[in-house]
């Protein structure tokens, strides 16, 4: 069944058509290489090996899929095709900017729109996921310090934020000092006050936050950060909570990023490509990456590449393109009516889900919760259980399983978002499930702990696999 | 919306459920001062409108498929098997998340695996893995990797590297009081050691072919560097190079990092590609991304997981080797597929003809056009000229014609003010070569 494409080659066959060499042939002056070692096989055999590797996947157009944090929502077809046309496909980052004018307009206008979204004044779309947003925003604000001529070198971050905040952090060359959360989720002002000083560069900020939980200190958080002259990082990753009913850039937020393949429909591709925008205030504007889009006095669109305060480059060329295609589709299909009506569906989904689950599974934080929620499977020890066990029984059942053992400070964490794409029914259905897991936890754990048995595969011993990692074909 | 199943009368009983009266009171908890009442100002487009809409702006530009391109600088028109796309659009590897929940995501396990075994053929080297950003990314991951490993903070870089990968490593470097230091290139366009030191130095990075498509004489330079204890990188920015010049691994590079994008996707404007990362298997764990592993499952068959998450910031935070999370994972299917159709001819076949099409293309400009190549140094498919006058007035008097001409080098090397740098690959025809040798003969005609 899991036959790797090496060992479905043999000898004789092509799966490609190239056109003949039409040039005379040159004297091959460099140093050449023996055999690669790459599989041959015919087309037909390589569209069958892949069309049925396809077929282990769960996947979105499958069924629900709602991984907390991840925003699964349904990406749409027409997207896809916007983004394949060759006006965009096709197109060279050389070619001059006279020839892409189109191009240029289309991030013109989507950098627009994000700020009208987010409440900020200018975007970049060069980094390519949330994570390197962040990197780009905490460079950003290194560098708005750097030119006041103040050293800053704390990062702040929430026991709740995602591992990504804290990695950036470092590789900003920053220390991660990390605030607790209060006893209704959200930043402990008491602990984050003890942690102000005038060494703290920023605090990065989820909000909601990880927990799905609306921060409501967050003007006083903002004000507290920018007493001391700190300032304010938002991950994006959770816009799809108030997106229409409050932007990070009023809430106090200088610097944004936000995730188009999570909040912008843009599909995840299996883990990427994805697309993290910057959104900057003003201040920050002369330290964005370039190249910048420009609209000149004539409605002429230009890069901008002589930018003197400029941290410089994040990444080749204007960052992922075609992504960014797509999601400007996405934001001109929903315009704001769509995009206020998809927060509050995607909200009104997670609260309904949480109303049906809760009571049979611990809710550490009873609120209303925003987009998404996180859950307690930690009753399930008292049967041996763990949340693995809960989240492979789901799989089970024809479900994705949420997104597990994140954030850190919930035990047995399940994390879930059901998104604005998914029906009422679904949401039953999927509540149903959970409250069977929870009863045959109760009286059958073994089915729990031998789940999933309706998958590809059945449960991997991840164990074995790291001992001594495999980690290509011999 | 078309894309929201809810109905008004769900909408109301469940709010009625939650006891509430209006979707307000969802978002009681968000301060009033901060509350927005009013949806934004963006107009929604009914499908029709919005695909005319795109229509209209992908019509304003010229693209490489109607619009004959020598463009190269990282980012090459290869042709792509129709089945490619056919295969990337299908709804279970693109609308699937990073593989969390392994038993329900064997076929993006197995495939980044094929992927990772792909690039390890590629290179030579003996780990790779499941993709970074781009090009750019990649490398100054490999200049993190290579201090980690090291313990040293000097960064040697061929100036020859690509301007915007040298761009990126300058950014990521700054803040990490790493030094980086250039080295230059000789007369011949080829890396020129004789002018740095390699004591204290964390790494080398060279790129093969260089950014002015020279091919550089790999063997010495990881000697060179190896000889004081630094890391030998090899980057690269047109993959297709690897079907014809020595793996990485032949001139000992300890990471083998570049631009994957030649392994069957468009050009799309510079994004997304795909950044490849390998390296030796002593250094594993000192990885930036994602790696995944053979392993068995509970009735022994086998199966592919996530390994050596401990270097990775969801476990080890801001200890972790990077802080990347989302990659390019579909990208690197996208390659895989490619490479799996071409096989070992074809993609050995792709690799010559562009060295053939680059050649009779350098030839001709020098015959006919009686353009001087800027550099000696052999090279791949790419080549650069110093022409009597400016490369923007030749490139702007191609683009009159029709033809997207060369990468003028100005910009990023002031003293190649009047070097002009073009590319070929296997879409160029005979015809189209003709023709630009044609108009640049022409151009220059009308110069004199
Ligand atoms: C809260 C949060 N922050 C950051 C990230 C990282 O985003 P990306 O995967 O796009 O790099 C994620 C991704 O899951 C996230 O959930």
């Amino acid at each position: 069944m899991s036959e790797l494409i090496f060992e479905k080659s043999k000898h004789g066959c092509t799966g490609c058509s190239l056109t003949h060499l039409d040039v005379p042939q040159a004297e091959i002056d460099i140093p050449t290489r023996a055999g690669i070692g790459l599989p041959t096989l015919s087309e037909p055999e390589v569209v069958r090996h892949f069309t049925n590797l396809s077929r282990k996947n769960f996947a979105l157009d499958i069924g629900f899929y709602p991984l907390g944090s991840c925003t699964m929502k349904y990406n749409p077809k027409v997207n896809e095709d916007m983004a394949a046309l060759p006006g965009f496909a096709q197109l060279h980052p050389y070619q001059p900017d006279s020839s892409a004018q189109g191009a240029l307009e289309l991030l013109w206008e989507l950098d627009r729109a994000l700020c009208e979204i987010t409440g900020m004044d200018r975007f970049t779309l060069q980094p390519a996921a949330g994570a390197h947003g962040e990197l780009t925003g905490l460079f950003l604000i290194a560098r708005y310090f750097q030119e006041k001529g103040q050293k800053r070198d704390i990062v702040l971050v929430p026991d709740s934020a995602h591992g990504t905040n804290p990695a950036s952090a470092a590789l900003a060359g920053c220390q991660v000092v990390v605030v607790r959360s209060d006893s209704r989720g959200g930043v402990d002002l008491e602990d984050l006050k003890a942690k102000l000083s005038d060494r703290v560069m920023a605090l990065m900020l989820t909000n909601p936050n990880t927990l799905g939980l609306f921060d409501e200190n967050i003007l006083t958080i903002a004000e507290l950060v920018h007493a001391v002259g700190g300032l304010l990082y938002y991950d994006g990753a959770n816009l799809e909570g108030t997106c229409g009913y409050a932007r990070p850039g009023d809430m106090g937020f200088d610097v944004v990023h936000v995730n188009l393949h999570k909040t912008f429909s843009t599909p995840h591709g299996g883990g990427g490509p994805g697309s993290g925008p910057v959104g900057v205030k003003e201040m920050l504007e002369p330290f964005l990456p370039v190249p910048v889009v420009t609209k000149k006095a004539d409605g002429a669109f230009a890069l901008d590449w002589e930018r003197p305060q400029t941290i410089g480059m994040m990444r080749s060329f204007l960052g992922n393109f075609l992504v960014a295609v797509k999601a400007y589709t996405y934001i001109l299909s929903l315009g704001g009516t769509g995009l206020r009506q998809m927060t509050a569906d995607a909200v009104l989904n997670a609260n309904y889900l949480l109303s049906l689950v809760k009571g049979t599974y611990e809710l550490p934080y009873d609120r209303i919760c925003k987009h998404e929620f996180v859950l307690s499977t930690h009753k399930f020890g008292q049967w041996g259980l763990k949340v693995t066990d809960v989240a492979k029984r789901l799989l089970d059942k024809g479900f994705h399983a949420p997104t597990i053992a994140f954030p850190l400070i919930v035990d047995g964490a399940l994390m879930v978002e059901p998104t604005e794409t998914e029906s009422k029914g679904t949401l039953e259905s999927f509540a149903k499930a959970l409250l069977e897991i929870e009863e045959e936890a109760r009286t059958h754990p073994e089915l729990l702990k031998e789940a999933p048995r309706h998958t590809p595969v059945r449960r991997i011993d991840d164990v074995a696999a790291n001992r001594s990692p495999v980690l290509r074909w011999k | 919306m078309r894309y929201f199943p809810l109905t008004p009368d769900d909408r109301v009983e469940m709010l009625g459920a939650l006891g509430l009266s209006s979707t307000e009171d969802l978002f009681a908890d968000i301060p009033a001062a901060i509350r927005i009442r009013q949806p934004f100002s963006i107009p929604a487009l009914f499908e029709p409108e919005v695909v005319e809409r795109l229509e209209s702006l992908a019509a304003k530009n010229l693209n490489t498929k109607s619009t004959s391109s020598f463009l190269g600088g990282g980012i090459y028109r290869h042709y792509v098997p129709a089945a490619i796309k056919h295969l990337l659009m299908r709804a279970e590897f693109y609308t699937a998340y990073t593989p969390y929940q392994a038993e329900v995501s064997q076929g993006t396990l197995q495939a980044v695996f094929e992927y990772q075994t792909m690039i390890c053929l590629l290179t030579g080297m003996e780990v790779a893995n499941a993709s970074m950003y781009d090009g750019a990314t990649a490398v100054a991951e490999a200049s993190l990797m290579a201090r980690s490993i090291t313990g040293r903070k000097r960064v040697l870089v061929a100036g020859s590297l690509h301007p915007q990968y040298r761009a990126t490593l300058r950014t990521y470097l700054h803040l990490q009081g790493l030094e980086l230091v250039e080295v230059p290139w000789d007369e011949r366009g080829a890396l020129d050691l004789s002018r740095v030191c390699a004591e204290e130095a964390a790494c080398l990075i060279v790129q093969s072919p260089n950014f002015f498509g020279l091919v550089e004489e790999m063997s010495a330079a990881g000697q060179w560097i190896h000889a004081a204890g630094g890391i030998f990188v090899h980057a690269f920015a047109e993959a297709a190079s690897l079907g014809l010049l020595p793996p990485s691994a032949s001139f000992d590079a300890d990471i083998a990092c570049g631009e994957g994008q030649s392994l069957g996707m468009p050009p799309s404007y510079g994004g997304p590609g795909l950044g490849i990362f390998a390296a030796k298997e002593k250094y594993v764990r000192r990885m930036p991304g994602r790696l995944i592993g053979e392993a068995l499952d509970a009735d022994g068959q086998r199966a592919f997981t996530m390994v050596l998450a401990t270097r990775e910031q969801h476990i080890r935070r801001e200890k972790a080797t990077s802080n990347i999370c989302s990659n390019q994972a579909l990208c690197a299917l996208n390659a895989l597929i490619y490479l799996s159709l071409l096989g070992e001819e074809g993609f050995r076949q792709v690799a010559e003809q562009c060295y053939h099409k680059a050649h009779y293309l350098a030839e001709r400009l020098q015959a006919v056009a009686g353009l001087k190549p800027t550099f000696a140094a052999p090279f791949f498919n790419e080549v650069a000229f110093t022409i009597p006058g400016s490369p923007q007035a030749l490139n702007a008097y191609l683009l009159k014609h029709g033809i997207l001409g060369g990468i003028a080098l100005d910009r990023d090397y002031p003293g190649l003010a009047n070097s002009w740098l073009v590319a070929a690959t296997e879409m160029n025809s005979k015809e189209q070569i003709d023709a630009l040798v044609a108009r640049v003969a022409q151009w220059r005609g009308g110069l004199a």
